[in-house]
């Protein structure tokens, strides 16, 4: 059973999955293919609902980078854990593109990538879980300090230490 | 073709063999000897449900040579993994 | 060298927390051997043929006498009393118990050392020049920068799925003793016309089933760009590496399918994007790191005459130690000593707890405590005064660890093979010990001079055997073990991988055909200055197919090779 995790809580998810053969609803907000977005971007926009683009591992979200303002979700789906290249596209999402709304991961998600995957930039998950929460939570406590600078703005070992010399 | 159930036990990684009474032992002497297809087919059976209860990780059958009652792998990586390593380590 | 500080040491002891976590939720059922091997080899657990083996990272191969104590502690509390030294400047035990795995990581936490990505599709531990901030040829330092790699990228959130893994090695000095041609990138630093020291970025070399040559990717980098460099580097190869195929996800496949040129486009288009950004080296942060490699209280000593040509005759045992193993350090006065771990007959790189345990005692008594592993796996003593060479020499002949070797014939770089190693197709340390026996007389070897032997068990080549002198590949034919010898690979500053010499040899076979080559190079060496390497270079492969083959070339044989006890 899926859940979504989003900035730390259990969500009922607001947005319909469209497949690329599915008709765009009348009304609710709509996570749809890169293909439908490309093919229907002035009607999806007219709508006035939320819009979400679903991307594949191998759709770079520099194609969308231009339309990021009018989108309120972009989801980066992970086909297997061991396929890493969401973790470069949610940093250029957030750090070069400047989306500021929900980032989730979909696919397959492990507890034991939360951290990083919240480190660089995803605020929302879906996960196969019973107890996502709880698990969200452990994952969540695993490390207080890290090396890398990153896009969900924590200070890294370096800055901290720098930090601490100019007020300690 | 004489068979044994081989694996490595999950909570030291030691290579282990399934014996009659459905434990996992040290010595390739102290398993069970198979040699037909079907006692085969059990025999992996079992192996694999205690590889889902986590006690042992990919058991697997290998064909073994009986001479003067030493059972000994055919394949040379199976022998080693059952008599350890062919080089004496420093202690 | 470097130590660990209030946020290195959390970091370590939360990882070591997070790994028994995972650990426990593994032996409840709560994670499957799928979910958890990732897991497990993130953190340098393998599963190997006979127990589970743990690889603990030596950074840039530096180690202090309190660390190689750890080392031998963990020997003998949970393992079998030894340690093996790797090609990667690691140390790996064998015989690991899954339960033990959280306390050892606790206990190298307690000496700031761990295992994290030693394994796993992630930045491996950085490699260096062992003799790195003491050789007498080197022209910077490069430790400090080894040191920002590491940090930089131990537990980086985007690189921890990359492709496959990725190794980086780092020198400072005009002669390469890092190999750094044939990693994923490899640095090489030097000064520009200004006296300013930078890099040379190199990048899609390696070893395994291809191997390939690195190439210069960029000429120069100044040394505040060189994380945000390999930052663009890393990023280009995650987004792009294959994923579909293990053997073709390697950088070297990436850079081969697009040219040199293209990956170079693409790398230098995001590094401009990044470069002025978070990861410019800031000069305080440089100096916090630099604080810790300072040069120890070196006395003012003058350089004694340690040509070996004075002492011969009063001491040619030792002469001929100093000869081979001690090299020229940067401190007048002073010199480097290779401890060799390669006895003739003993397993190359292998070192008992009690070992360890006098080793770190004359580091502390002769080399103000530190040491080095090598990528020929060997430790080395970086600091001697010259003066003390005769005494150390002696006390680590009694050790067994003054074998006159380093560099020569029975100093065999060998990988576990299948006496160990879950992925071997053959064993290679018998064979290796085959060979060193061969050559255990030390006159023989001085006279045969500089020969590198390199012997891996499977293709994945972790024996290095592409860029020995004399290669030896280990291959299955039919259920028997067969080798394969290779000739004229170095990995050096001139690079180059080795030629097949013809059909697999069964073992009993290879130190007669080593034997034979290397009677051919004394015989047509252009004299006693022309190295091995040269004259192969020189004269080509035919002379030696013959020494190996006879005239007549390669026969089809079918012969059983030795049978496992």
């Amino acid at each position: 059973m899926s859940t979504l995790i989003k900035d730390n809580k259990l969500t009922e998810d607001p947005f319909t999955r469209i497949g690329v053969d599915d008709a765009i609803p009348a009304q609710g907000a709509v996570l749809v293919p890169l293909a439908t977005w490309q093919d229907h971007r002035e009607k999806l926009l007219r709508r006035g609902e939320p819009v979400g683009v679903w991307l594949k591992s191998d759709e770079h979200p520099e194609i969308i980078a231009g339309d990021v303002n009018h989108l309120q979700l972009i989801a980066l789906e992970f086909p297997t854990f061991r396929d890493g290249r969401g973790y470069s596209y949610a940093r250029l999402v957030r750090e070069r593109y400047g989306f500021e709304g929900e980032l989730r991961a979909v696919g397959d998600v492990l507890l034991e990538q939360l951290h990083y995957m919240g480190r660089v930039g995803f605020n929302a998950f879906e996960v196969d879980s019973e107890d996502a929460l709880a698990e969200l939570e452990i994952a969540a406590r695993d490390f207080s300090v890290w090396y890398q600078p990153s896009a969900d703005g924590r200070a890294s070992s370096a800055q901290l230490r720098t930090e601490l010399k100019r007020h300690g | 073709m004489a068979q044994v159930l081989i694996a490595n036990r999950l909570s030291d990684g030691l290579v282990v063999f399934l014996a009659a009474d459905g434990a996992w032992v040290e010595s390739i002497a102290a398993g069970v000897l198979i040699d037909d297809d079907r006692a085969a087919g059990e025999l992996l059976d079992q192996g694999l449900a205690d590889a889902d209860n986590n006690l042992v990780i990919d058991p697997i059958l290998i064909n073994v040579t009986v001479r003067d009652g030493t059972r000994t792998p055919d394949a040379i990586r199976e022998a080693i993994r059952a008599a350890g390593p062919t080089v004496s380590v420093e202690t | 060298m470097y130590r660990y500080d209030e946020f290195d040491q959390q970091l370590v002891n939360e990882r070591a927390e997070q790994f028994r976590r995972q650990v426990r939720r593994r032996m409840n059922g709560e994670l499957t051997e799928d979910q958890f091997k990732p897991l497990r080899l993130m953190n340098g657990l393998y599963l190997q043929l006979h127990a589970y083996m743990l690889r603990v990272n030596v950074p840039y191969g530096c180690l202090s006498a309190r660390q190689l104590r750890q080392l031998a502690h963990i020997a003998r509390k949970y393992d079998k009393g030894y340690g093996h030294f790797t090609t990667r400047q690691n140390i790996q035990y064998n015989w690991i118990r899954l339960e033990d795995a959280a306390d050892i990581l606790t206990d190298l936490a307690a000496v700031g050392m761990n295992a994290m990505q030693s394994s796993g599709n992630c930045v491996r531990n950085v490699t260096a020049d062992h003799y790195a901030g003491r050789a007498r040829d080197e022209l910077q330092d490069p430790r400090v920068w080894c040191e920002l790699l590491r940090q930089y990228s131990i537990l980086n959130p985007e690189f921890s799925y990359l492709p496959r893994k990725f190794k980086i090695a780092v020198t400072g000095a005009p002669k390469d003793r890092a190999a750094v041609a044939l990693h994923d990138i490899g640095l090489r630093m030097y000064l520009n016309e200004g006296g300013e020291p930078g890099f040379e970025v190199i990048v899609g070399g390696g070893q395994g089933r291809t191997p390939v040559i690195g190439k210069t990717i960029r000429e120069w980098i100044e040394p505040e760009h060189v994380i945000s460099y390999v930052e663009a580097i890393l990023r280009i190869y995650n987004l792009y590496g294959r994923r579909d195929n293990i053997y073709k996800a390697r950088i070297k496949i990436l850079v081969n399918a697009l040219g040199i040129d293209k990956y170079r486009e693409l790398v230098e288009a995001e590094w401009l994007q990044i470069r002025d950004g978070v990861l410019k080296i800031a000069p305080e942060e440089l100096a916090r790191i630099d604080a810790y490699f300072q040069p120890p209280a070196y006395e003012q000593l003058a350089d004694q005459d340690t040509e070996p040509s004075q002492l011969h005759d009063a001491d040619p045992a030792f002469a001929a130690w100093l000869q081979s193993n001690v090299a020229e350090h940067k401190v007048v006065g002073y010199a480097i000593v290779n401890v060799s771990l390669k006895s003739p007959g003993k397993i190359p790189g292998d070192l008992s707890a009690q070992k360890m345990d006098a080793l770190a005692d004359l580091a502390d008594q002769y080399s103000f405590g530190e040491l080095r592993v090598s990528h020929r796996q060997n430790l080395v003593l970086v600091d001697v005064k010259q003066s003390d060479l005769h005494a150390l020499w002696q006390a680590l002949g009694a050790l067994d660890l003054a074998t006159p070797n380093i560099g020569l014939a029975s100093d065999i770089i060998a990988c576990p093979g299948l006496d160990f190693c879950a992925l071997a197709n053959t064993r290679s340390i018998p064979v290796a010990q085959d060979i060193a026996l061969h050559f255990a007389n030390s006159t023989k070897l001085q006279h045969v001079g500089d020969l590198t032997i390199n012997i891996s068990g499977c293709m994945n080549a972790c024996g290095h055997h592409h860029v020995g002198n004399i290669g030896i590949l280990g291959v299955d034919k039919r259920g028997q073990e067969f080798f394969q010898l290779t000739l004229g690979g170095s990995s050096d500053e001139h690079a180059s991988l080795g030629d097949r010499v013809g059909p697999g040899l069964p073992q009993s076979e290879v130190p007669g055909a080593i034997e034979r080559i290397v009677d051919t190079y004394l015989e047509i060496r252009d004299g006693k200055d022309e190295c091995f390497l040269n004259t192969y270079r020189r004269c080509g492969m035919e002379v030696f197919r013959t020494a190996v083959y006879g005239p007549a070339g390669p026969a089809r044989r079918v012969t059983a090779t030795r049978q496992v006890a």
